[in-house]
């Protein structure tokens, strides 16, 4: 144990982490010690995706990240996709599609979308399906989650389907 | 699926509406507390030494060392469990913690709390465990005739159904041998969950389950203790699929916070809930059918042998529905069916998504699929010809009097013309990324299958569900122990209390043991009728009761009254009331709902087992690369018998979800097990299909006939779903290879024989 602290910067504010372990994953620090318990642990071996977030413009497995080494960055959870008492596009869109199920990969799911849709607007069908093929979801078979990327970049690209 | 309602509306939700989830915004947020995001001050972490052998006896157990360790609080054995040794869903066979002998890999042997879970980590490798290897039981071909790996014998169960006449002969017959490997059901929230000693001298117990009461059951048992003192609470479960229905942590987290006198959390990895949980039982099936020449069943032979594993589990009622249902919705006069489920030295088997007829679809469909090919008639009309009536027997000599619309899952299934547009994308070739397949080497295959499944509990349990309603100022809260999954109960329990009382706001209480009776198992597609049938029973009783006290204070007729958009209203309109004002004293009913009585199978097998059946039909289109023996399902079309469709969003997602998991059974989810191993116990290695592996599903129709007795004659819907796409996806395999196919998941190794690669 170590009486040295780190800090690491989560949807936009510092955090201090102090007495960790150094073997302590990104996901395990965000989860259990600075009280962001939105990225799941389904797998903790970076097969399913339910613990992604994102590091500065990347999304990863956080089970995957040593905490200390994602000091000095920018790291985006769950809990940073929109603020208190408001649901981003994408989403609202989860919820309208009937996207969420049990929800423990719709975090994982809402943060690789959300990646996405900043990088492609227009996305096909078959560029969503790669693009979420990281994050496993075994209740739905995927199709009302496919179906709210569509509508979250229909309302992105100004309301209209392609 | 244009025509589904995917706007919020602010209107209020019923019957018959996409209403969203109640847990919705938190589940989106990622605030919604999943049993494994759960928190106590000064709570420990607890972890489960496992036997790393499949069978061997315990010559010793020296835990000395591992309490040596800085910040270990307690390390418990087979010796510590207070009250009885053993615990089970349907028969207590299964030991909290095993004492002379482990039975099957992965069996508790120990359990630590620490503060920090790599220190418990630390104790469980500190732990000294010396093992007297023992030869496994692993074939369950043998396990009857071998010596007894448990006091309770090798055979949990064995049915002999025997319908008609057991020697008529068909003109034509068709034989084949098939198989189903054990599929897991990878729910992605581990198993986990925090118990909290109470000061009273009692524990509280906040998990993920399936069915609260029975897990309280089980665990004052082990704990030696009496009910009431053991209280457990529905924490958030990411997802259960049967997996859920037994225990796994609950006893062993009693136990540590007990000893501790501490809260103790304790989190499954993904390996260790490979080993935590029951599985999809694997089977081995024989069939012959016997026909006319004109196509009509005469008579259906099998023997259906399913390997159980270590422990009881739910395998006898799996036994059950793989003997009832072995032979299809179909209409077959005469028939034989041998069911037996054996103990192993294999992982412990029990309740998955359809289970038993899951198995047995594979093995009836690809029979009738057979019988269409000697008889030369279309696999569709072969199905129709033979397909269940309402007034049909079944092969348990129970008549169909509830709808049974088979042959209009069939042919609306049959008839769909896809919508799908197809890719010209190399990535939706077989193969995918890989970008191995050579489009001038594929291969369509295209098939049709049809399955069943009982909803509810059968042969006689006395299943029945519990509810309160309370009405205050307007406000309804329902208290149900009915376990939320995932399924969307808690939206259905919304949408049938505003449908009664006609009130807006609808408060779910959370589902725990304390507060209300028991809401019977999350399973068996029986929770949106049994728990639908509590809540809607309680509401009605609430309803009655304003009603009643309505028409007293107002000098109103009760059947002039009605309740909408939160007013009483009279129906000439010379009265009217708000619902807030008129329940400023609160009503409440307590109620406890029960399906029709069942009753047990006799020694034939026979009897009026079941409450009501379910049908589902599936078509699949696959491509295959037949010399890379590389597989992609192209499309999933289906048809559902729903009863009354509550919920169409949510309907959806049951039927796209649970063809997902049939999708996976057909092409790669399998739990390898060696000698008794695991060889897979990870999502490296055991595959479940990711976006790009499952295919759009379409739904051709979804029919409604309103099932008699059942509330809102609505059938439950989450089993249909998983139970002929698999026979449909391996069906079409088979339609584009011209191979025989005989074993779900189909390998490659199945379409590409190890000659031909070499």
């Amino acid at each position: 144990m170590s009486n040295d602290f780190y800090t690491l910067n989560v949807n936009g504010e510092d955090h201090q982490v102090a007495d960790s372990w150094a073997g302590e994953s990104l996901l395990w620090v965000l989860r259990e010690r600075l009280g962001f318990p939105g990225a799941k642990n389904a797998c903790e071996e970076g097969e399913c995706g339910s613990c992604s977030v994102r590091i500065g413009e990347e999304v990863v497995c956080s089970c995957l990240v040593l905490a200390g080494s994602a000091i000095e960055q920018e790291i985006t959870t769950i809990e940073g996709l929109s603020a208190e008492g408001e649901l981003s596009d994408v989403q609202q869109a989860f919820i309208d599609a009937g996207a969420v199920q049990c929800g423990f990969c719709t975090p994982g799911l809402l943060v690789t979308i959300d990646h996405l849709l900043e990088e492609n607007e227009s996305p096909d069908d078959l560029t969503v399906r790669e693009a979420i093929s990281g994050n496993l979801c075994r209740c739905t078979g995927y199709g009302r989650i496919l179906e709210a990327v569509q509508i979250a970049a229909a309302s992105r690209r100004g309301g209209k389907r392609e | 699926m244009s025509d589904v309602k995917t706007d919020t509306p602010t209107s209020s939700f019923r019957i018959g509406d996409s209403a969203p989830r109640p847990d919705g915004i938190p589940k989106v947020k990622g605030t919604f507390a999943f049993s494994s995001d759960l928190w106590h001050e000064k709570m420990l972490w607890g972890g489960t030494l496992r036997s790393p052998h499949p069978a061997a006896r315990i010559r010793k157990l020296d835990v000395t060392e591992a309490l040596l360790i800085d910040g270990v609080h307690t390390v418990l054995t087979h010796e510590d469990v207070p009250g009885e040794a053993v615990y089970g869903l349907e028969h207590a066979d299964q030991p909290v913690m095993a004492a002379e002998v482990v039975r099957y890999e992965g069996e508790p042997v120990a359990i630590v709390a620490a503060d920090h879970p790599e220190i418990v980590r630390r104790a469980l490798a500190a732990i000294k465990v010396e093992y007297e290897e023992m030869v496994p039981l692993t074939d369950p071909e043998t396990a009857e005739s071998v010596d007894h790996i448990h006091p309770d014998g090798n055979v949990f169960r064995k049915i002999n159904l025997r319908h008609g006449d057991q020697e008529i002969q068909g003109d034509v017959q068709v034989e084949g041998i098939y198989e189903v490997g054990m599929q897991d059901q990878a729910f992605l929230g581990p198993e986990s969950g925090l118990a909290v000693p109470g000061e009273d001298g009692g524990v509280d117990l906040y998990v993920s389950t399936q069915w609260l009461h029975a897990d309280r059951r089980q665990v004052a048992s082990c704990l030696g203790m009496r009910e009431e003192d053991v209280r457990i609470t529905l924490a958030g479960v990411g997802g259960a699929f049967g997996a859920r229905e037994d225990l796994s942590l609950h006893v062993h987290l009693c136990m540590l916070a007990m000893r501790t006198n501490r809260p103790v959390k304790m989190v499954y990895s993904r390996e260790e809930s490979f080993h935590g949980h029951v599985h999809r039982h694997p089977a081995k099936m024989w069939y012959r059918h016997h026909a006319d020449r004109e196509g009509n069943l005469v008579r259906v032979e099998a023997r259906v042998l399913l390997d159980g594993g270590a422990y009881a589990s739910s395998s006898g009622a799996v036994i059950a529905n793989a003997a009832c249902f072995a032979a299809g919705p179909y209409r077959i006069p005469n028939a034989n069916i041998e069911g037996i489920v054996v103990r192993t030295n294999n992982p412990p088997c029990g309740a998955m998504r359809g289970f038993g007829a899951v198995q047995t679809c594979m093995g009836h469909e690809a029979q009738m699929d057979k019988l269409a090919t000697a008889l030369n008639i279309d696999p569709v009309e072969i199905r129709l010809k033979n397909a269940l009536r309402t007034g049909d027997q079944l092969l348990t000599g129970q008549t169909i009097t509830g709808t049974a619309p088979v042959a209009e899952v069939i042919r609306t299934c049959a008839e769909h013309i896809p919508s799908y547009q197809e890719s010209s994308d190399l990535m939706s070739l077989p193969g995918g990324a890989g970008r191995t397949a050579d489009p001038e080497h594929i291969s369509r295959g295209e098939a049709i299958a049809v399955g069943f499944k009982n909803l509810m509990f059968s042969e006689g349990f006395d299943d029945f569900s519990s509810a309160v309603c309370h009405l205050e100022g307007g406000v309804a809260t329902i208290t149900c122990a009915c376990a939320e999954v995932g399924q969307g109960f808690v939206t259905l329990a919304q949408q049938i209390t505003r449908e009664i009382l006609g009130v807006e706001e609808v408060v779910l209480a959370p589902a725990a043991t304390e507060t209300v009776g028991s809401a019977g198992s999350t399973s068996a597609s029986r929770q949106t009728w049994m728990s639908g049938g509590a809540v809607q029973k309680a509401c009605e009783e609430v309803r009655l009761q304003l009603l009643q006290r309505l028409a007293e204070e107002h000098k109103v007729s009760v059947d002039d009254l009605v309740l909408v958009e939160g007013q009483a209203l009279s129906l000439n309109g010379d009265f009217s009331i708000n619902i807030d004002e008129a329940t400023e004293n609160p009503l409440e009913a307590r109620v406890e709902y029960r399906h029709a009585p069942t009753f047990p199978l006799d020694e034939n097998g026979q009897g009026d087992a079941h409450v009501s059946f379910a049908f589902a039909a599936h078509r699949a289109v696959v491509d295959v690369d037949p010399e890379l023996g590389l597989v992609k399902v192209v499309e999933l079309v289906t048809s559902q018998d729903v009863g009354r469709l509550l919920n169409p969003l949510q309907a959806i997602g049951q039927l796209e979800g649970g063809a997902a998991q049939g999708v996976g059974l057909a092409v790669m989810e399998e739990v390898l097990v060696a000698e008794g191993n695991i060889r897979n116990a990870s999502f490296t290695d055991y595959l479940i299909p990711t976006a790009l592996d499952m295919p759009p599903v379409e739904i051709a129709a979804i029919i409604e006939q309103p099932e008699p007795g059942a509330p809102f004659g609505a059938k439950g819907i989450g089993e249909p779903p998983s139970i002929s796409s698999t026979a449909a996806v391996v069906a079409a395999i088979r339609e584009a290879t011209n191979l025989e196919l005989p074993r779900v998941p189909v390998r490659l190794t199945d379409i590409v024989s190890i000659e031909e690669m070499s």
